[in-house]
């Protein structure tokens, strides 16, 4: 290989680390995102009525997507939610939190409204047709699967993360399942005095 | 001073009475510690259940299936998180217990999977079932049921 090559190889390398590097920058981190993420969510609430998410401007919110089927990760978020409003509360009364089923099939609104009855917290879940559903997950970059079970019945790999979105609906943080707890609350403190 | 020693006091017959909780079970060369399950949630009717088996012995064994009353499946899952999608796969060939190793089935990692569950599971009750080891047989053991929540086993009290 000739001096010349191997120096512009170096240049294109350079170069390209540059441009890898600005783009971590810009659009990495857990801040805002340069992409969107979220947007308003057109479903069908636990009392079988429309739910549209501009009902909720001006306000903070939490969207987690789950099914009531689900063994660990949405029972512990739900209970989590629950725990962190009475901790910091009277300033929680601002936050909503969106349940949004991503197993619409076994998760109809009145199956919603006595799961999401265990947990207390000003929790919202939110059934819909198939297609609302997939364009829900896929404005917050959600992933879901049916998993058979040799039973003939299924359950459901899905992203287990809690979106937290801002008064005017703009998504600003997301908690990860690992978190832990004070992380947690601290996360929702700083929403609702954003 | 008296009232730190009673305060010690107590906290001691405290903790005794959490121990005595914890209950196990030989089979052969297996010893297993402590089944629990989470109690049910309405509008859900799936649970899960845990439990910690040591193998004492020089072979390998297998988990091949677990049987209970109140449920109309029960299936062993592994649950790992991939980035951030909680994946769950069954074990349809049962869990290997290697010789010498201890397995624990805790909450976020494998357990059992009760699916079609047809009776309420209340904290501080316990439940039957029975698991079979492809060579230790089958087992009787007895489901302690905890709080929905509750994400520990008795290793971390």
């Amino acid at each position: 290989m000739s001096r010349r090559v191997v120096s512009i190889l170096i240049v294109v390398a350079a170069v390209s680390a540059a441009a890898l590097g600005y783009l971590y920058l810009t659009q990495g981190g857990t801040g805002p995102a340069a992409v969107p993420i979220g947007g308003p969510l057109h479903l069908t609430d636990q009392d079988g009525k429309p739910f549209d998410s501009a009902s909720l401007d001006g306000k903070p919110y939490a969207v987690f997507f789950g099914f009531t089927h689900c063994p660990d990760a949405c029972p512990t978020t739900l209970s989590e939610i629950a725990r962190t409003e009475d901790e910091i509360g009277a300033p929680a009364k601002d936050l909503t939190t969106l349940f949004v089923t991503v197993d619409p099939e076994r998760d109809t609104p009145a199956v919603l409204k006595e799961y999401i009855s265990n947990f207390g917290g000003n929790t919202v879940a939110l059934s819909g047709t198939p297609e609302q559903i997939a364009a829900a997950a896929k404005a917050y970059r959600v992933f879901y699967k049916k998993v058979p079970t040799s039973d003939g019945g299924y359950t459901m790999d899905h992203t287990a993360v809690l979106y937290l979105m801002g008064r005017k609906g703009e998504f600003r943080d997301v908690i990860a399942y690992s978190e832990d707890h004070e992380r947690f609350v601290e996360k929702i403190k700083k929403l609702l005095a954003e | 001073m008296r009232v730190l020693r009673n305060l010690l006091i107590l906290a001691f017959v405290g903790f005794g009475a959490a121990a005595a909780f914890a209950h196990e079970y030989k089979a052969g060369d297996l010893e297993i510690v402590h089944p629990w399950a989470r109690a049910t949630l309405k509008g859900s009717d799936v649970a899960d259940g845990f439990m910690k088996i040591i193998n004492h012995g020089s072979t390998p064994d297998r988990l091949l299936a677990v049987s209970v009353e109140f449920a109309k499946a029960s299936q062993i899952h592994t649950m790992k998180m991939d980035g951030d999608v909680m994946k769950m796969q069954e074990l349809t060939d049962g869990l290997e217990i290697p010789a010498g190793a201890t397995v624990e089935l805790k909450p976020k990692s494998l357990h059992i999977m009760f699916m079609g569950v047809n009776q309420e599971l209340v904290p501080d009750t316990i439940v039957n079932g029975e698991l079979t080891f492809e060579k230790a047989g089958k087992v009787k053991i007895e489901f302690m049921i905890e709080p929905a929540g509750t994400s520990h086993s008795m290793d971390n009290m």
